[in-house]
């Protein structure tokens, strides 16, 4: 029942995006990160929805707002494997599972306080060394997923 | 344009390292020229480095060029709160290359981002000194008649030692066989034994630094180990008379075996060490003269063919 009413939410959008299988633990870091809280439009935050894939899971459903590709890349850094779905005229016009991009331009913080980054007014830009680790361009440095910092 | 600048040359190939092996070869034979005739060479410290920065002005004037520069950050604009991209927009109006020193790592990347003048980074904090690990390429290749094959000891501050993990990186595509003489505290870093092992290179640890330890080196690089790294000064006590080269440790090194250091010394190889056939390191300082006439030419985009047919050489 609960999965059709879901289902339901997100069939009754008209456009707008949906994030899916959010980890129910980063849910409310998503909003955050997405400023959710400034949205004019019909928000849905729902949280511990059974789930195929994992055991809960977390979606946001956003009437009238398309994410940047910069939105979706932090996206990616702090939930690696969300669903995105866009929906247009009821229909879903895109959907995409949300993987770690090979290169994060001006997403992430350098950790290294004396990289060039945190001392210049200047872009970060970071390469996917592998799925839990990012490295610095400038300073080389490597830096666990888990402990990264969203410029 | 290409962007000829050298942040770092870790990831040269064979041919590359050669062709800089053979200008700095024609350089020796031949330091003072007027090459870089005409051609204005700037030199920013933005951190203060004697030792490399006269190497540098000495290499630009050597081959004719005229040098500007500042060897001191706190008589510059940028004590004032400029930052290093206006500074290097700024000077990119004045000279044909720009060779910088920066506390922190990554600016010469950075600098050679902003600009078409050529950037050769004269080390950027702890991270990078390509010219450096140059002239210590250029002082192996010299002394050995090779880079191939050969047993490089590496002692002292393998940690911390920027200039130990950028030889260590150049020599990779050599088939050398490393061995790691530190103490715990000090030892080469997870990181770089990992890229040993993907490498493909030998590796020997051991702590125990005596004449037995050291006989089958064809290169003895020792580094200093600083007071200062250490958290635990006991330990520093422990240790720091267990590092130091003396002369009667050398009794059965092989005969081509050669001592390098970057230099300055503090007390790791002692003053009588300093009269052996093996003592490299004063040479090796010198032989930085002609690498860095190399890495300037190459950033001008001048060739080994070029310095071949160069009719300016002085006498």
């Amino acid at each position: 029942m609960e999965q059709s009413k879901e289902h339901m939410m997100v069939a009754a959008l008209e456009n707008g995006s949906v994030i899916d299988h959010i980890p129910t633990s980063a849910l409310f870091k998503v909003a955050q990160l997405l400023q959710l809280e400034k949205c004019k439009e019909e928000v849905v935050i729902a949280n511990n929805l059974k789930s195929n894939v994992m055991e809960k899971k977390g979606l946001i459903k956003v009437s009238g707002r398309f994410f940047t590709e910069a939105e979706i890349s932090k996206l990616a850094v702090i939930c690696p494997n969300i669903r995105l779905t866009v929906i247009k005229d009821y229909e879903v016009a895109e959907k995409r599972e949300v993987t770690l991009p090979e290169t994060l331009c001006d997403i992430v913080k350098c950790a290294n306080p004396v990289c060039i980054t945190n001392n210049e007014p200047m872009k970060t830009v970071f390469y996917r060394k592998d799925l839990h680790t990012l490295k610095c361009r400038y300073c080389g440095k490597e830096q666990n997923l888990k402990d990264i910092k969203l410029k | 344009m290409e962007n000829r600048s050298i942040v770092s040359i870790a990831d040269y190939g064979k041919e590359k390292i050669q062709n800089l092996l053979d200008m700095a070869k024609e350089f020796e034979a031949h330091p003072n020229r007027q090459l870089l005739s005409g051609r204005v060479v700037a030199t920013l410290f933005f951190e203060p480095s004697t030792r490399t920065r006269l190497s540098f002005e000495t290499a630009a004037n050597r081959l004719g060029a005229r040098v500007i520069g500042f060897s001191d950050p706190k008589a510059t604009s940028s004590s004032k709160g400029e930052t290093l991209k206006d500074t290097i927009k700024m000077v990119s109006n004045y000279a044909d290359v720009i060779v910088m020193r920066h506390k922190l790592e990554g600016a010469a990347l950075y600098a050679s981002e902003v600009t078409d003048v050529p950037i050769i980074n004269a080390g950027d904090g702890s991270n990078l000194h390509p010219s450096q690990t140059m002239l210590d390429l250029y002082s192996i290749y010299k002394t050995q008649g090779t880079l191939d094959n050969l047993n490089i000891y590496m002692v002292g501050d393998l940690k911390y030692g920027r200039t130990v993990h950028s030889l260590l990186m150049s020599m990779r595509q050599y088939n050398p066989t490393f061995h790691f003489i530190a103490p715990k505290e000090l030892e080469m870093p997870e990181e770089y034994k990992l890229y040993c092992q993907q490498m493909g290179i030998r590796y020997v640890e051991q702590q125990d630094f005596t004449e037995d330890t050291i006989a089958d080196a064809d290169i003895l690089y020792m580094t200093r180990v600083q007071r200062e790294r250490f958290t635990d000064l006991m330990e520093y006590e422990r240790v720091k008379d267990a590092y130091i080269l003396k002369a009667d440790m050398l009794g059965k090194c092989k005969d081509n075996m050669k001592i390098l250091h970057p230099l300055p010394r503090v007390n790791e190889i002692e003053y009588d060490v300093d009269d052996s056939k093996h003592a490299y390191y004063f040479e090796q300082a010198q032989n930085g003269l002609y690498a860095r006439e190399a890495l300037i030419c190459q950033t001008l985009g001048i060739t080994l063919e070029d310095i071949k047919n160069d009719r300016t050489i002085i006498k």
